[in-house]
């Protein structure tokens, strides 16, 4: 970013920011925004708080779990969809309706399905992460270069060794890729997902500190979640930039 | 030199290694790729497929490589049919179709890993065959950090190191300039004259291929059939160079553009 042609770091932007918060907030125009200060202390108070810990812990398993599961279901069927081409086209439609479509909608029958639990959770995180992670698998392994293919078999490779030591390797870097954007839209699903059902983990913290007001408890919880969401993204973006020289080098 | 024309003289009555009876290939499609395509290579020497753009030289390749299946016919190597890839065959890649991931000596221990054969084996043999391509110094880089000459190296490497008979080399050189092409392929025929290896290699080269091979067999358009075999062994001279001077080089050379040339106008009329 530049302002009259001074190079301005992104940190600047975001310190500019935080003083126009607490700007209002100290000002006391809407009770809605507490000072950003508060915001802060109420933070550190939840990090070393008990009630969070247990919350947190909840979220986080769900998330995990959910996470996981979307991992290991959704590669397979990646790498299905890439290498058969029946199974494309039997999939293929409603992997593609389901990445764009509003899941938020389909939460309350997961919830009918599953019950108030940590089950509804799960199945939430999977069901937003998974189609992205389907779909860039797939284009990961349609990508592949088809001479390397010939090679691991002229070479006498078995199924086995040719998807584990040159498709999925081959594939990586669009599988991180489809990793990262379905932790992002996991973090959505938890979130949704908590506060549908609203009585575990930090879904009930949601629901409590809004219903009572606690303003600078709600928005250090919503704080903490965008940077867990973010950290965690950017350790799959690191990831990705050290397998990066195989794109360019895939030719 | 001299020893290929003994190794010529006494594969002359043997069998060939490599046999190849009424193939035909029609890809999905309708392409007629192939038709009736009867060829013997014989062991131990290096024949080059040659022919028009299109005529399917890459799919007869790939046919004997059990790459590709045939609509019509068959296959042998050493008198057996063959049904599938096997250890007995090699190929080296217009593309080099080296792994990006993994370093040179891993590239070329690839065909060894597949086969399960010890790590400490694998350092070993990669390193002899690293060292036959001129690598040595480069066991520990990146396909990306190597020239194309190079990459093509650790192609051909990797198909030694293999061990295998026949060596399956589609337009190996096509993607190397000039002066490293020529060195390579200099390079190519010491190397055979240690290991002696069956060699079936496709080249768009005339000089090349009357410059490396014992025969050429010149393919028709398509459909792809054999249209002439033109034995073009030019043992007995020392010197690349003498080679490159010679009149039977430079004959033959000359009969064969003849004959292209003759594929080329048919084109232009069409
Ligand atoms: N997978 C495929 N499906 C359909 N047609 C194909 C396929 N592969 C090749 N062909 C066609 O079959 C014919 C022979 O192809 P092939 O690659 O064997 O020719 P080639 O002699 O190697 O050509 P070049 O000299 O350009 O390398 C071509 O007309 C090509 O278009
Ligand atoms: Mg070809």
């Amino acid at each position: 970013m530049k302002v009259f042609g001074w190079r301005v770091p992104m940190m600047f932007s975001l310190v500019v920011w935080l003083v126009v918060w607490e700007i209002i907030g100290q000002a006391g125009w809407m009770f809605l925004i507490p000072p950003f200060t508060d915001v802060l202390r109420a933070s550190f108070e939840l990090l070393g708080s008990e009630s969070f810990h247990k919350s947190a812990g909840v979220t986080l398993s769900a998330f995990a779990s959910g996470m996981g599961i979307a991992i290991a279901a959704g590669i397979p069927l990646g790498v299905l969809m890439g290498r058969v081409d029946a199974v494309d086209r039997l999939l293929g439609m409603w992997v593609n309706v389901f990445v764009s479509a509003p899941l938020t909608a389909l939460v309350p029958i997961i919830m009918i399905l599953f019950g108030f639990g940590q089950t509804t959770i799960i199945v939430t995180v999977m069901l937003f992460a998974i189609w992205i992670i389907v779909l860039d698998t797939r284009a990961g392994i349609r990508s592949v270069n088809p001479s390397l293919i010939d090679m691991a078999r002229a070479f006498c490779a078995s199924r086995f060794q040719l998807y584990t030591r040159v498709l999925i390797l081959a594939a990586l870097p669009e599988i991180l890729a489809g990793i990262r954007l379905g932790l992002i839209r996991g973090v959505k699903g938890v979130v949704i997902g908590q506060l549908l059902v609203a009585i575990i983990g930090l879904g009930e913290l949601f629901e409590l500190y809004s219903r009572n007001f606690l303003m600078d408890k709600f928005w250090a919880v919503t704080i903490l979640l965008f940077a867990f969401a973010i950290a965690a993204s950017s350790l799959i973006e690191m990831l990705e930039r050290r397998v990066e020289y195989y794109a360019g080098a895939r030719g | 030199m001299s020893d290929q024309v003994a190794q010529a003289a006494q594969s002359a009555g043997s069998d060939p290694i490599v046999r190849v009876t009424g193939i035909s290939k029609r890809y999905e499609g309708g392409v007629q790729a192939l038709e009736g395509v009867d060829l013997d290579f014989p062991e131990g020497r290096l024949t080059s497929l040659l022919g028009p753009s299109g005529c399917g030289k890459t799919t007869l390749l790939k046919i004997i490589a059990g790459l590709l299946e045939p609509n019509a016919g068959e296959v042998q190597v050493a008198g057996r049919r063959v049904t599938g890839p096997g250890p007995e065959r090699a190929f080296v890649f217009q593309d080099f179709a080296l792994l990006p991931w993994a370093t040179v000596t891993r590239n070329v221990a690839f065909g060894l890993e597949l086969q399960g054969i010890s790590k400490a084996e694998r350092r070993e043999k990669a390193r002899h065959y690293i060292r036959e391509v001129g690598l040595t110094g480069f066991e520990d880089r990146y396909p990306h950090e190597l020239s194309g000459g190079m990459r093509q190296r650790v192609g051909l490497a990797r198909a030694m190191a293999v061990d295998a008979d026949v060596l399956l080399m589609d337009e190996p050189f096509s993607a190397v300039d000039e002066q490293t092409r020529r060195k390579f392929q200099e390079d190519l025929l010491h190397l055979l004259s240690v290991e002696k290896k069956t060699v079936i290699f496709v080249t768009h080269s005339i000089e090349e291929a009357v410059y490396l091979s014992s025969q050429v067999v010149l393919l028709s358009r398509r459909p792809g059939r054999v249209s002439k075999i033109i034995p073009t062994d030019l043992g007995g001279l020392e010197s690349p160079d003498a080679i490159r001077r010679s009149k039977r080089y430079l004959d033959t050379v000359e009969d064969i553009w003849g004959m292209l040339k003759q594929y080329l106008l048919e084109d232009e009329i069409k």
